[in-house]
């Protein structure tokens, strides 16, 4: 039989019967579509997560007072015997490594803040000029804060746009002086609107000179570290360096803990590829069920069409003839199916983004290629079996078969 | 042309063996023109099965064109089938979703013969049979005769060597019954053999060459015409 007339002949089959090819299409394509729209959900949940941590900076490595035995964010590096604290001058020593790009010590608290009369209750971020690029912030107006020695208090700060926005309204802020805690400070820039990172909205922020906000603190302590290496092969060169340095300045003792950010993201990229692969597994078994339907609406054909099957043995086909003959139509279906899955699982997945536009939901490829693969694998094995029987069909009792 | 020498057919129903056919002799040579009477359940259908290779005896043999057919492969089988044989049945048999052309050019198609030598057959068995203006008809869309035609048409597309009809006035009234016959013999005619099983006296009694069967064996067989 020649392949034009083989597939003319399974579609008009196909035809012939459409409750039962519209039957298979939509088991085929509930199956190919969960299989998508699953995985594109559980992969657009991981690149969210991704994605946040590289906001945070590259080829970071977060040093934290404190000792922890496993190597992550966790109450334990806040427990045990109380640590030495980390200061300005440990951040400065860290410098010193000719695979340290920068430094930037970190303190946090949150602070009343007022300009005339609105006022508000804000987080603070004290740093130095070198928070900027690591962060890769932008700049609305003005500037970032100024380098120079980190141990000296300047009155300035810098203020996130929603700040600038609820403390000053219509008056522009730049230049303008404006109490925070029982201190004043100049506003020398304002922050562009755009750079989330986990915890903190930079609209919402007002960042001071590092020793700045240790006095406001009442401190002389850091509440982080930040060290950008220059590239990603040196983060265990300078994470040993920081332990060593660290242990010099703290006689002997080697009391902080070293996050590197690859670690993190690592294990969470970790977390979310299981997640998703079980969630896709699940769906997978939704094809696995669209196959073995897949069986049974074959095996039905079959029967239906025992007498034709049995009139083109008469006609002098042969068992191949039509095992190709099901296995084609088969084919067909799953093809089409899987296709119409496929469309329906991206409409899906735009529609969810349209919901949710924070999740970058799309389908990874290789699910794609996946579900595509298995829809057709499973509609054809699972059609070996009726296709065979087909094929074994007495053609006498076949005809006879009302 | 057919040699059928001891033939036997046992169905296995249960605990018992029906002698379907039991121990059957038949020479058929070129040309010839046959027709199978005898009661319901006497092995007429088992007999054309057999002939057709759509079954296969129990023991004893069947030369085909000099070829022992029980020694072949399926496949081989099939093949012989699709070239020397052509079926006519009393339920006509054809593919309710395909066009009278369509259904005819069906063992074209298993050949593997191009559309174009297709079309040009189909059009030549259609006209031999009258139903030029019924081409891309489907089934239900004709009467009983015509669809028997359809089915004539379809059998003889191959240019069989052997044209084997089971009851095929079975399901139509007298005059398309009769006009079915004609086609049938004017094929005869041009060389096939013609093998007509029937439970009609009058049509059985058109043949040259008349066989009965009871319980499986051959009771008579007479050649030459005669008055009923
Ligand atoms: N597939 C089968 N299984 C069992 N018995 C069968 C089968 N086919 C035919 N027979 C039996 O063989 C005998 C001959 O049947 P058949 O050739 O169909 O008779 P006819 O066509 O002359 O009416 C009958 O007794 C019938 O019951
Ligand atoms: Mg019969």
């Amino acid at each position: 039989m020649r392949s034009g007339d083989i597939l003319r002949f399974s579609l008009g089959a196909l035809q012939g019967n459409r409750v039962r090819t519209m039957l298979m299409l939509l088991a085929m394509s509930i199956g190919v579509a969960a299989v998508v729209l699953l995985t594109a959900v559980g992969e657009g949940a991981r690149l969210f997560v991704v994605n946040e941590f590289a906001s945070l900076g590259t080829n970071l490595l977060i040093v934290l007072p404190g000792r922890s035995e496993t190597a992550g964010i966790g109450p334990s590096s806040f427990m045990g015997e109380t640590p030495r604290d980390l200061t300005i001058r440990d951040a400065m020593a860290l410098v010193r490594h000719s695979a340290v790009r920068r430094v930037a010590p970190l303190n946090v608290g949150e602070v009343h803040v007022s300009w005339r009369q609105r006022e508000r209750e804000v987080p603070v971020i004290g740093s130095t000029s070198e928070l900027l690029a690591i962060r890769h912030w932008k700049m609305a107006q003005g500037r970032f804060l100024p380098p120079g020695d980190p141990e000296l208090a300047a009155p300035l700060c810098v203020i996130g746009a929603k700040v600038r926005k609820e403390l000053f309204g219509p008056h522009p802020a730049l230049g303008e002086m404006m109490s925070i805690g029982d201190r004043r400070c100049r506003v020398i820039g304002i922050m562009g609107s755009e750079g989330r990172s986990i915890g903190l909205d930079v609209e919402e922020l007002v960042i001071l000179p590092v020793a700045s906000a240790q006095m406001l603190f009442n401190t002389n302590t850091l509440f982080r570290i930040l060290v950008e290496a220059k590239s990603r092969e040196a983060i265990p060169r300078i994470k040993t360096h920081i332990l060593s340095t660290i242990r010099k300045r703290h006689q002997g003792e080697e009391d902080v803990t070293v996050i590197t950010q690859d670690a993190v993201l690592a294990t969470f990229d970790r977390i979310f590829r299981a997640l998703t692969l079980t969630v896709a597994g699940v769906a997978g078994i939704s094809l696995g069920v669209a196959g073995i339907l897949t069986m049974n609406v074959m095996l039905i054909t079959v029967s239906q069409r025992t007498a034709e099957i049995g009139l083109l043995k008469a006609l002098g086909a042969h068992r191949r003839q039509i095992l190709v003959l099901i296995l084609t139509e088969a084919g067909v279906l799953s093809l089409v199916g899987a296709l119409l899955g496929l469309a329906i699982g991206e409409i899906g997945s735009l529609v969810i983004g349209r919901i949710y536009p924070a999740l970058p939901v799309s389908a990874p490829w290789w699910a794609i290629a996946a579900a595509l693969g298995v829809a057709i694998v499973t509609g054809l094995t699972f059609s070996v079996l009726p296709a065979r029987r087909a094929a074994r069909l007495d053609p006498v009792q076949a005809l006879s078969h009302r | 042309m057919i040699r059928l020498e001891h033939v036997h057919r046992v169905f296995q129903v249960g605990e018992q063996k029906v002698h379907a056919l039991n121990d059957l002799m038949l020479h058929i040579g070129l040309g010839e023109y046959l027709s199978i009477m005898g009661p319901s359940g006497s092995g007429k259908s088992t007999l054309l099965n057999i002939l057709g290779i759509l079954d296969r005896s129990t023991s004893g043999q069947y030369l085909l064109d000099g070829t022992d057919v029980t020694s072949l492969t399926d496949d081989q089988q099939a093949r012989t089938r699709r070239e020397k044989i052509g079926f006519v049945f009393q339920f006509f048999h054809l593919v309710p979703r395909l066009t009278a052309e369509q259904n005819i050019e069906l063992p074209l198609v298993l050949a593997g013969v191009s559309p174009a030598e297709r079309k040009a057959r189909t059009g030549r068995v259609l006209q031999a049979v009258g139903l030029e203006a019924r081409a891309h008809h489907r089934p239900e869309e004709l009467s009983g005769g015509q669809r028997q035609r359809v089915a004539i048409a379809r059998a003889t597309i191959m240019e069989p060597a052997v044209l084997l009809a089971d009851e095929p006035t079975g399901n139509l009234d007298s005059a398309s019954g009769k006009e079915v016959i004609e086609i049938l013999e004017q094929l005869n005619r041009k060389g096939i053999i013609l093998i007509v099983v029937t439970h009609d006296p009058e049509i059985g009694g058109r043949a040259r060459r008349r066989i009965r069967l009871v319980d499986g064996r051959i009771i008579s067989d007479i050649s030459g015409h005669e008055k009923p």
